[in-house]
């Protein structure tokens, strides 16, 4: 039996996708709200569409920022964090004023600046992913395969260290972070075809030893 | 880099998949579960459903048919067609729609996109302008003249928050002889956000045309429900052409 994983429902939509394609990569997910349902995860994920704002509110309304704290941080629990999930990572995101986020990942969130004609905002399509170096995550996935994303925002990590892929879009911008078992993508696993159910799966099984 | 996106359309109409011509003479083409189980194993870039008899039948979405479809479609998945208020988009955002599709409520009623934005994120909102030869954007599947030309129209779209604009042409629908190249390189040009450029499609040439004169993504239905092409073949044309691809 795969590993249990928590999706976390805090109000930003989406979830079924998350969840469908976690079901197709072998995991036994299950939605949640509650911050005490997540002491029975194996793993988190915390998807999410929309602004940061409302998003970290949203997480403080209803405790799951500290719940997700203790799980993760105190207990270990690998978390994977998609889109929006990833960029409340940061200490801070720049969407409409500042506003503190999780600060597991030390950088700012901030807006996709096109240079160069042609870019548009929001980012929205299929983009290559380069590896930054070898990671569990990315395993049995070709470097520079091409990953959905839609987002307008972007992560800019203090630590080069947390970088665990770029994209090369206004300019190049962090599409996938990683601090020991925390792990943030900004694209769109559950959208991406067979390599992001792969990916998915990487993250279901590193270090997974069965229950 | 960032590729092209090359999106069949679905339309929807009672029980089945439907094409027409113009908005209009529409006929059966097939079941939505089964297309949308085609087009996953094909992998292609992005899917695009547009249920087009609901704001006709003053209906909201078929959220239980939508809800089927998502949880097969690995892929983006815009949906559309009677979405008429907040309620509507977040409801289908919550069974497995990554975007949604405003058409006639958006120009009726903007301050549904602003809502919707400011609620859901630009990334998930995507407006439809339905346009007739011209650039005159016409609503309610096409049957009533708004007056007001597509680049002003778009214009306000992406102010209220449209993070996208699908771009469609109402004569060109079904007629397969290709898009309305002048609209969508005005409309391209004038706002800063993606645009989806829909109606016309009959060879690959008319979806190389459209990304060469603005467009960032091409919709199509005709050319893969009546022809032999596939999106594949279409994306091996424009990759020749020059145009980024994904594999």
């Amino acid at each position: 039996m795969g590993p249990r994983v928590a999706v976390v429902d805090y109000g930003m939509c989406n979830l079924d996708s998350v969840r469908r394609a976690l079901e197709e990569a072998g995991g036994r997910p299950f939605v949640t709200g509650d911050p005490g349902e997540l002491d029975a995860a194996d793993r988190i994920v915390l998807p999410g569409v929309g602004a940061f704002a409302d998003a970290v509110r949203n997480l403080r309304d209803r405790g799951l920022d500290d719940a997700l704290r203790k799980q993760v941080l105190d207990d270990g629990v690998p978390f994977l964090g998609v889109c929006l999930g990833m960029q409340l990572l940061a200490t801070a995101g720049h969407e409409g004023g500042r506003t503190d986020g999780l600060g597991w990942v030390a950088g700012e969130v901030v807006r996709l600046e096109p240079t160069g004609a042609g870019e548009r905002v929001p980012h929205v399509g299929w983009n290559e992913v380069h590896a930054s170096g070898a990671s569990p995550l990315f395993e049995g996935i070709p470097d520079r395969t091409d990953f959905y994303f839609v987002h307008s925002f972007h992560l800019r990590c203090d630590d080069g260290g947390d970088v665990l892929a770029t994209t090369p879009y206004c300019g190049s911008f962090t599409s996938a972070v990683a601090r020991g078992h925390v792990f943030g993508v900004q694209f769109h696993p559950e959208k991406s075809q067979r390599h992001g159910i792969r990916l998915l799966r990487n993250f279901l099984n590193a270090g997974w030893a069965g229950c | 880099m960032l590729k092209v996106r090359v999106i069949p359309t679905l339309l929807h109409k009672g029980f089945g998949l439907v094409k027409g011509v113009r908005f209009d003479s529409r006929r059966a083409v097939g079941s939505p579960m089964q297309a949308v189980k085609v087009y996953n194993l094909r992998e292609v870039d992005e899917l695009v459903f547009l249920d087009v008899a609901a704001t006709a039948e003053g209906r909201g979405p078929d959220l239980e048919l939508v809800d089927e479809l998502a949880d097969e479609c690995f892929m983006p998945l815009a949906v559309g067609g009677g979405v008429a208020d907040v309620a509507d988009v977040r409801a289908l955002l919550e069974v497995g729609a990554d975007k949604v599709v405003i058409g006639t409520a958006a120009v009726e009623r903007p301050e549904v996109v602003e809502e919707a934005s400011g609620r859901f994120g630009a990334q998930c909102v995507v407006v439809s302008v339905d346009t007739r030869r011209g650039g005159e954007v016409w609503v309610r599947s096409g049957t009533v003249p708004t007056g007001r030309d597509a680049v002003e129209v778009a214009r306000e779209m992406v102010g209220r928050g449209a993070g996208e604009i699908l771009l469609q042409s109402i004569d060109d629908d079904g007629v397969m002889a290709g898009y309305d190249l002048e609209t969508i390189a005005r409309v391209s040009a004038a706002v800063p956000v993606p645009v989806i450029a829909s109606g016309g499609a009959g060879e690959p040439a008319h979806l190389a045309a459209a990304l060469e004169h603005g467009a960032d993504a091409v919709a199509a239905a005709s050319i893969f429900h009546f022809t032999e092409k596939t999106p594949m073949e279409v994306k091996e044309y424009l990759r020749g052409r020059g145009h980024p691809v994904r594999a």
